[in-house]
């Protein structure tokens, strides 16, 4: 038990940590490797809370996609970011004061908070114990039978944004020269090719 | 000493105030404030969870795999108009951001 909270403790620690550096790195690199970092950490909490399933797709959707297409924004835009941060002290303290409203909203919120006694009796889908069937096993069962159409809507959101994205950044541009495999294969004998009789000792 | 669903609650409630305090702090950088608001769907993402395993309902974490979906897709697609916007006008202040306006 002690391991659990220790673990805990550094887990949060280092996400809070991380959290606050993505927000203050001044290099935007260093921000998208901090948020790296605190997707690691909430994936421990993940692991700690016993979602193992959602531990490793957050690994792999925030780490391996999202925060690796963040990380090619940054590098691929030329950008000084010097002069983006200028001027970032002025919305400092009415920043910090929405900060300090919403952690007090919601400190209240957690402290008068109670689980109404019937929510045992309203659960979507028990879980069922962990030494018949485990997480992830748990999870695919609900998802391709109760949750089929959930899941189909999601995997057409992410068709639809990878189309948007890719519409959105292509261009066709000019001057370049590619190959135009239909006009090459219209090409007649008759356009392309002319023979000459050429005399003797003259040329054409 | 137990670790509880409060726990959890109070590391997720700190997580989202720094996104929101991340975009008040970083109003001209478009790219931080998109890491910011992928912090926010992370902290409610963790609230998700945590309910679900403290509830024993699984559909907490469906739901969570859900926003998950909905996060990658919105950072795809913001990160796509923001390379537009930088190939048009070369910048990416969110000051210069104001071509609807007519």
């Amino acid at each position: 038990m002690i391991v659990q909270v220790l673990a805990f403790y550094l887990f949060s620690a280092i996400l809070v940590a991380s959290g606050v550096m993505v927000i203050s790195a001044r290099n935007p690199v260093h921000s998208v490797l901090y948020l790296i970092l605190a997707f690691f950490q909430a994936a421990g909490l993940c692991v700690l809370m016993g979602a193992e399933f959602l531990a490793m797709i957050l690994v792999i959707v925030y780490v391996g996609a999202v925060a690796v297409l963040f990380l090619f924004v940054v590098m691929m835009l030329d950008i000084n970011f010097r002069e983006l941060r200028q001027g970032a002290m002025q919305y400092m303290p009415f920043g910090a004061l929405l900060g300090l409203v919403l952690l007090a909203e919601l400190a209240v919120v957690l402290g008068a908070w109670v689980v109404a006694p019937a929510a045992n009796q309203a659960l979507g889908a028990p879980t069922p114990a962990i030494e018949q069937i485990d997480n992830t096993r748990a999870i695919g069962q609900l998802i391709y039978t109760h949750y089929a159409y959930l899941f189909q809507a999601s995997g057409i959101i992410l068709l639809i944004a990878m189309m948007g994205a890719i519409v959105l950044t292509l261009r066709s541009r000019v001057g370049v020269r590619k190959q135009n495999i239909s006009a090459q294969l219209a090409r007649t004998r008759e356009e392309t090719m002319a023979i000459r009789k050429v005399p003797t000792g003259e040329g054409v | 000493m137990e670790i509880g669903l409060g726990h959890y609650l109070t590391v997720a409630a700190i997580l989202f105030t720094l996104g929101v305090f991340g975009i008040f702090l970083n109003r001209k950088n478009v790219i931080i404030i998109l890491m910011s608001i992928e912090m926010m769907l992370l902290a409610v993402n963790l609230n998700l969870i945590a309910f679900s395993v403290y509830l024993h309902d699984l559909v907490g974490q469906v739901f969570s795999m859900i926003i998950l979906t909905v996060a990658a897709a919105e950072a795809a697609i913001g990160l796509a108009i923001l390379v537009v916007y930088f190939r048009n006008r070369g910048s990416i202040r969110v000051e210069d951001i104001n071509m609807m306006r007519g």
